[in-house]
């Protein structure tokens, strides 16, 4: 399986979450391309933490607006019924409890659902942005990420990066599977029928549950 | 009294070791014609508050390039690398603020709050030093309100009373920073007359507003 697929896959299976209505909030890179898999018939009203609800697909080469681009800088469309407000309103939603799901990426994220995502101490600094706001308001919080960095797990029974937010994270989607941060543990529910449950396992430091029901994955 | 001054008129009120709100999400609504003034004049020893750092040659990333900062107070520096590098070699300190507590510290002091409490960075590096107070059974941490000698703003349309208008995601930090500074400036992409916006759109009312200036003049 290659990047793209395994990024497809992820996509796809982060969309299946979505519920009609939905306020959604995308992190930068992966998350972004969920976007493009909604189901037919579900409406997701895109939220975008530098000031606006409403968000649509990325502008068309030559249709970019000035000042309407996504908190990754990137020029986007809106859809009918969109609208704009300050920083302040924007967190309100955020930390409020008015965005449904939040969906980002991680460096590692573990048993507990704690999530480190912000910084890797000596290397990379990039800060936390949005991204602690985020997790602790939004109602559910999904993590889309490769299930390895270049075989480095990143699924453990304790992360040892700084973290983005403590006991947050409801679900891990991976090319591999879907798990679930359920009472500190971590159940397999969705696999990909591509692995199997040891092949899941060996990639996974934190100890899988697997649930009784352990469904196949739809990719 | 009018507020509108010249772009020469602004600069000689920022000073070296002032400390300086900028508004703006990676360049979308900040002031670049005073920042490239502020460049031209090369002042020192900033202290710049805004979400991030812009981009190398965009936004606040212009001051940083330049070394014109010492301190920047910030959400985010990962678009340019540049703010990484000085602050790896020590030149410049970074205080990283989750961008919603940075919203709402600015917020705060803009509205005479003596803080406020949020669940934003429990259990993270971000409650180093900072008070725990339990409500019900939650916990939160105790945020201070930020404010600065100067805010820089930018408005798509300011009518002469300062009253700003801001064009889709260029509004973002820059209502908060408009009541969070001694002295308030608005970089105006165009200036109207007194009742020109209607003031049901008037977004930031201009009472907060000391100096308008003419993007580009």
């Amino acid at each position: 399986m290659d990047t793209h697929q395994a990024k497809e896959i992820i996509a796809k299976r982060v969309a299946k979450e979505f519920q009609n209505g939905y306020v959604v909030n995308l992190g930068i890179g992966l998350p972004t391309l969920v976007a493009n898999y909604v189901p037919e018939g579900i409406e997701v009203i895109l939220q975008s933490e530098n000031g606006f609800v409403g968000m649509g697909p990325s502008a068309e080469a030559g249709k970019e607006i000035k000042n309407l681009v996504n908190a990754g800088g990137t020029p986007v469309s809106l859809i009918p019924g969109a609208a704009f407000f300050d920083s302040a309103t924007s967190f309100a939603i955020i930390r409020g409890g008015h965005v449904d799901v939040t969906v980002l990426g991680a460096l590692q994220v573990d048993e507990k659902g704690n999530l480190a995502n912000w910084m890797v101490p000596g290397s990379m600094v990039p800060g936390m942005g949005g991204a602690m706001d985020l997790v602790v308001g939004a109602k559910k919080v999904i993590v889309a990420m490769n299930h390895t960095a270049r075989g480095i797990k990143k699924i453990l029974k304790k992360c040892d990066l700084p973290l983005t937010a403590k006991a947050q994270v409801n679900l891990i989607i991976t090319e591999m599977g879907v798990i679930e941060v359920i009472n500190q543990r971590l159940v397999l529910k969705e696999i990909n029928p591509h692995f199997t449950i040891k092949e899941v396992q060996a990639s996974t430091e934190a100890e899988l549950i697997i649930a009784e029901n352990l469904k196949v994955m739809e990719l | 009294m009018t507020k509108i001054k010249t772009l020469q008129e602004v600069l000689a009120c920022i000073k070296d070791d002032m400390s300086i709100m900028i508004g703006g999400f990676l360049g979308t609504g900040t002031p670049e014609g005073i920042i490239d003034g502020l460049v031209d004049k090369g002042v020192k020893n900033l202290t710049i508050i805004g979400n991030d750092t812009g981009f190398e040659n965009v936004g606040i990333g212009k001051l940083i390039t330049n070394k014109l900062v010492k301190r920047v107070i910030t959400s985010h520096i990962g678009t340019n690398p540049e703010t990484g590098r000085q602050m790896n070699s020590g030149e410049i300190a970074v205080e990283l603020v989750p961008q919603g507590t940075l919203a709402e510290r600015i917020r705060s002091a803009g509205a005479g709050l003596g803080g406020f409490l949020t669940p934003t960075g429990i259990g993270t590096l971000v409650e180093e030093g900072k008070e725990k107070i339990v409500i019900g059974d939650k916990e939160y941490l105790l945020e201070l309100p930020l404010k600065a000698d100067i805010a820089l703003l930018k408005g798509a349309k300011v009518d002469v009373k300062g009253n700003i208008y801001y064009d889709m995601a260029a509004r973002n930090f820059n209502p908060l920073m408009a009541m969070a500074a001694d002295l308030v400036i608005v970089e105006a992409e165009e200036i109207v007359e007194a009742g020109e916006i209607d003031p049901n759109h008037v977004m930031t009312p201009g009472i907060f507003v000391d100096i308008l200036v003419k993007e580009g003049k």
